[in-house]
């Protein structure tokens, strides 16, 4: 059977050149988290089986079809083969048994990217339509960015304030979708210093695409340098403080601070504006109508926007004091 | 008092209803008319063309429909005044003004006119005649009982819905082609995505009832399938239907893609509610043809045509019915559901009143894992009933490939939360649903050892049904095999949500469902119509889809890889995906030249075609043994089942079945196939 021979050393061959053109190609990001390490490997485990199975297939294919092609003028019909028990029953066996293994290390993967660390820092994560925020409990801080001390385990537990939203940091590898009326656990253990970003990962709406915001992975000195500052906001100007408030509850995913339309009105230049209804009337931007229409969204509807899209909680989301600082960052930006 | 209105409105409405959809039924079953009753003109002079669209079926229906979702939503606003409510309740009127649209379709048409006869008493003919002075093209736009004319209408419909997905997604791959464009705004992008979607899907499920409708009864020898009323309806319904689906681009469309998760589903725009309206009806379809056929396979084979003797296609076609049968209520239960928050604040899946929305995930996936079964069971039965023409060799292990299509679509049932890796669920269902999922692979894997077994030591030919059968079996093999890192729960979750998904199901699908759509287009036309397909035009649609498609899978799942999100419209410049996206959108717009290029040798053959009236490919099959184009009734009289389906390259040469077998023939007429008896009217 020489033709079988051939092809089991063009199997083995193949098989060598796509595991090897794989490893080559730039395929995953850069492995940062203590979870993505055993991701990886079942990755590469998976990469040699697709290398095997694919090449085992494929050269048999063309092999046939090379090889064993009716040639110009040939008659005759191919080898009357019905089939072999033997070889059905192994080749039932053989890949029933590599799946029972795959699937073993599967789940072995998946213990070990579970593994609890009791001392895990929580952080708290929000998500909504179209922004994510994060609590530090332990630090009484807030941020739209997610600073994260590397090589500590931080326990995410996470909640949506409208529809299904999914975090997730490619380079840490583990996804979690985020549910409303429940939170939703995920644990990493960030093990590369750098800027990474969170990418919501279930289709939540309009700007879903552009949900995204940075992951901060920094040594153990510049996180507590950058908690100190947090903790320090308090004393930072109206405007300032405003500006936090208003990045951490989403305002920014809706209404730009440079001119551009988003959802809603650009901020810039609004105070002080003269703002038109649809039903005709006008009304001047000042401290009194911005902070009642952040309570109120949907009380008249703005010339050229919709109703129904602003959140209407805000009453119980922000304190009297953020409005106020919210609406002295919105004069800042002139 | 607003209570007792409502109490009123419950009761009468649903009567109210009734009563003006059987009063029109009755008037309009009374005007169309079924064919049998025409006269048989003398003249040979037929009515033109735009009389014979005008009068056409298609055309009622579409007419009818128009009327119906007038009265649909006349019916809202009545009830609306009479509860002291105002008047024009958008979402509850286009509702109900769809349902009632589609209704009077399917009345107008002329699709269920005998069932209304019957149910008045009155007799129909068994089979309608064909109206002799109308272009032949014509019964193609009209109802026919025909299972040859279905399948054709089906699968033309099938082509024309691949195209309008296909349009979709040319127009959002170009939104992508580069990084941080703004050619299509985001809430059109995610319309375009999701109908992108479910067009396809409705498009795969009317391609795969066309082909199991128009071969089957073919394969196993009957005159048609075992309901030829219930097959008509079956595919007048997927019309309303897909046009309700494509309406809804025009009603704000809806932003959550083809899943339809709620809470966003339930808070979706208006186009969201024509969505499920449109997924509910083609799911009739697919329900009422699985058990046409599975009636037909199990009841209608000519005697001698034991279950392990029937063409492989059959086998393929029971498992794909099943599943059809029994599964695609789940789709229709959980749309039905959010319809229903949204209508009537029934909190299934809102946490704010008890509900939960991963409840809606676990019904809908129940469906949709195994609804891909059904798109890729036929294909890869016609993969298995062509290799051996071509191959010129038994189909290797014939038993355990026939078996295998059953074990797929058995452990197809028990995997569906792999879908639901990252969603929350039970922590607990992990790890069983990973090791379910991951035993598909071996049924699966006997089908390509037992391909790759058929062409060994084969004396292997070219025409285009094989480059396409090859091409499917090389295309489904990446996307078969991109699936294990999908089912590995640890891997997945970094793989789900992401672009590698979609580079899955795009190989999978086409190489499960559109390569080998084509191959048996390119094989069977000569059947149906006594002409081949150009074999130039063919190649040229095959060498410029096949590695267009490979750069599309592969980009797929190399930006996925490399963490590009599924759905989004842009993406950042970041990810360094800017070429391979490119790639992806180039190869998009060649495949869909390649179609072009199919659709228009489709239409260029029926007249120019090489005329092919005789067996061209040297099959075995039965229906090859008949003259082409098929004629009207199948077969004369039931075929002698004397040898195996696939035992090419026997010595001596041995036949698989004997169209005309002599006075040892099939036995009294009182005992003869049930296909071949007219049944009495009442089927």
């Amino acid at each position: 059977m020489k033709h079988f021979v051939i092809v089991a050393i063009l199997v083995a061959i193949s098989t060598l050149l796509v595991k090897a053109g794989l490893n080559v190609a730039r395929l995953l990001p850069v492995e940062a988290s203590a979870q993505a390490v055993p991701i990886d490997r079942l990755f590469g485990v998976h990469m040699w089986l697709i290398s095997f199975l694919f090449s085992l297939i494929v050269v048999f294919m063309l092999y046939s079809i090379v090889v064993f092609r009716r040639k110009p003028g040939e008659t005759g019909e191919g080898k009357h083969v019905e089939g072999n028990t033997k070889l059905e029953v192994f080749w039932t066996i053989v890949p029933l048994v590599t799946v029972l293994v795959v699937a073993t290390m599967g789940a072995d993967a998946l213990k070990q990217t579970l593994a609890v660390d009791p001392q895990a820092m929580i952080v708290k994560v929000t998500a909504r339509q179209w922004s994510w925020s994060f609590e530090y409990p332990d630090y009484n801080v807030t941020s739209t960015s997610l600073y994260l001390p590397v090589n500590k385990q931080i326990l995410l537990q996470m909640q949506s304030e409208d529809v299904i939203h999914g975090f997730w940091v490619p380079e840490f590898r583990v996804k979690q979708d985020v549910l409303p009326g429940t939170t939703k656990e995920l644990r990493v253990t960030p093990t590369v210093i750098g800027q990474y970003k969170v990418r919501c990962s279930v289709l939540c709406g309009t700007s879903h695409a552009l949900m995204e915001q940075p992951v901060v992975v920094q040594s153990e000195a510049d996180f507590q340098a950058w908690i100190a500052a947090q903790q320090n906001i308090a004393n930072a100007s109206p405007a300032d403080r405003g500006k936090k408030w208003a990045a951490e509850n989403g305002c920014a995913a809706c209404h730009s601070v440079d001119g551009s339309r988003i959802v809603g009105p650009t901020w810039k230049g609004l105070y002080g504006s003269v703002v038109q209804f649809e039903d005709g009337t006008t009304a001047t931007a000042d401290d009194a109508y911005l902070k009642a229409f952040i309570l109120n969204p949907n009380a008249k509807q703005v010339k050229g926007y919709a109703l129904n899209i602003m959140p209407a909680n805000f009453r119980d989301k922000l304190t009297d004091d953020q409005i106020n600082d919210i609406i002295e960052y919105i004069k800042s930006l002139k | 008092m607003q209570l007792v209105g409502i109490v009123l409105a419950a009761l009468l409405g649903p009567i109210v209803l009734a009563a003006v959809i059987a009063a029109v039924m009755v008037w309009l079953s009374s005007q169309v008319p079924s064919a049998a009753s025409l006269p048989v003109p003398k003249a040979a002079a037929g009515p033109s063309v735009e009389k014979v669209i005008l009068t056409s079926a298609l055309v009622r229906g579409l007419g009818a429909q128009i009327v119906g979702t007038v009265v649909g939503i006349g019916i809202v606003v009545g009830i609306r005044v009479m509860l002291g409510l105002p008047p024009f309740g958008y979402e509850p009127a286009a509702v109900v003004g769809a349902f009632v649209g589609a209704i009077f379709f399917i009345v107008g048409t002329g699709a269920v006119t005998d069932w209304f006869k019957w149910a008045l008493g009155e007799e129909t003919p068994e089979q309608h005649e064909e109206k002799t002075n109308l272009p032949v093209w014509a019964k193609y736009i009209n109802v026919s009982l025909d299972h040859k004319v279905i399948g054709i209408q089906y699968t033309l419909t099938a082509i024309v819905l691949m195209g309008i997905a296909g349009g979709f997604a040319m127009a959002f791959r170009t939104q992508l082609a580069q990084s941080q464009l703004k050619l299509i705004l985001p809430d059109m992008f995610n319309t375009l995505v999701g109908l992108h979607g479910m067009v396809m899907i409705a498009s795969i499920l009317i391609g795969v009832a066309g082909l199991m409708n128009y071969l089957v009864p073919l394969l196993v020898g009957a005159t048609d399938m075992a309901f030829p009323r219930l097959n008509a309806f079956s595919y007048w319904i997927t019309v309303p239907g897909a046009l309700i689906l494509v309406s809804s681009i025009f009603l704000g469309g809806f932003n959550t893609g083809w899943t339809a998760y709620p809470p966003l589903s339930a808070r979706a725009p208006l186009g969201m509610q024509m969505f499920f309206i449109g997924v509910w009806l083609v799911g009739w379809s697919s329900i009422l043809g699985g058990l046409n056929l599975i009636v037909t396979a199990v009841r209608m084979r000519v005697s001698g045509m034991t279950p392990f003797k029937m063409p492989i296609f059959v086998w393929s076609s029971l498992a794909t019915a099943l599943i059809m049968l029994t599964a695609t209520q789940l789709i229709g239960l959980s749309f039905q559901m959010v319809s229903f928050q949204r209508l009537f604040g029934m909190g299934f899946f809102d946490p704010g009143k008890g509900g939960n929305p991963i409840l809606f995930e676990h019904l809908f996936w129940f469906y949709s894992h195994p609804a891909v079964y059904i798109f890729v069971l036929p294909g890869l039965g016609i993969i298995s009933e062509l290799l051996p023409v071509f191959v010129r060799k038994p189909l290797f292990g014939y038993k355990w490939v026939a078996m295998s299509s059953f074990g797929i679509a058995l452990v197809g049932f028990l995997v569906w939360a792999h879908h639901m890796f990252t969603s929350g669920m039970d922590e607990y269902l992990r790890v069983p649903f990973m090791y379910s999922t991951l035993l598909v692979a071996v049924p699966t894997g006997v089908k390509f050892f037992s391909w790759v077994g058929t062409m060994w030591q084969g004396k292997l030919e070219f025409p285009t049904p094989m480059l396409f059968v090859l091409g499917g079996i090389v295309v489904f093999l990446i996307g078969g095999l991109s699936g294990p890192p999908n089912g590995t729960v640890a891997t997945d979750l970094y793989l789900h949500d992401t672009y590698w998904i979609v580079g899955h199901f795009h190989a999978t699908m086409f190489g499960g469902f559109v390569f080998p759509f084509f191959a048996a287009v390119y094989y069977w036309f000569p059947k149906a119509t006594g002409r081949k397909l150009s074999e130039t035009l063919g190649k040229l649609h095959f060498w410029l889809m096949m590695p267009a498609f490979w750069v599309q899978s592969l980009g797929q799942m190399g930006v996925g890889l490399l963490g590009m999100r599924r759905r989004i419209y842009t993406y950042d410049p970041a990810l360094g995906i800017d070429t391979l996206q490119l790639f992806i959108t180039i190869a998009g717009f060649v495949i869909f030249i390649s179609v072009l290029i199919f659709v228009y040798n489709l239409f260029h053959s029926l007249k120019h075609g090489e005329v092919a009236v005789g067996n061209v490919w040297r099959s075995r099959s039965p229906e090859w043994q008949l003259a082409s184009p098929v004629p009207a009734h199948n077969y004369d009289r039931p075929f002698r089942v004397i040898g195996e389906p696939y035992d090419y390259g026997a010595e001596p040469a041995t036949v698989y079945v004997d169209l005309n077998p002599g006075p040892l023939g099939p036995e009294a007429p009182s005992s003869m196939p049930s296909g071949m008896v007219p049944a009495p009217a009442g089927k």
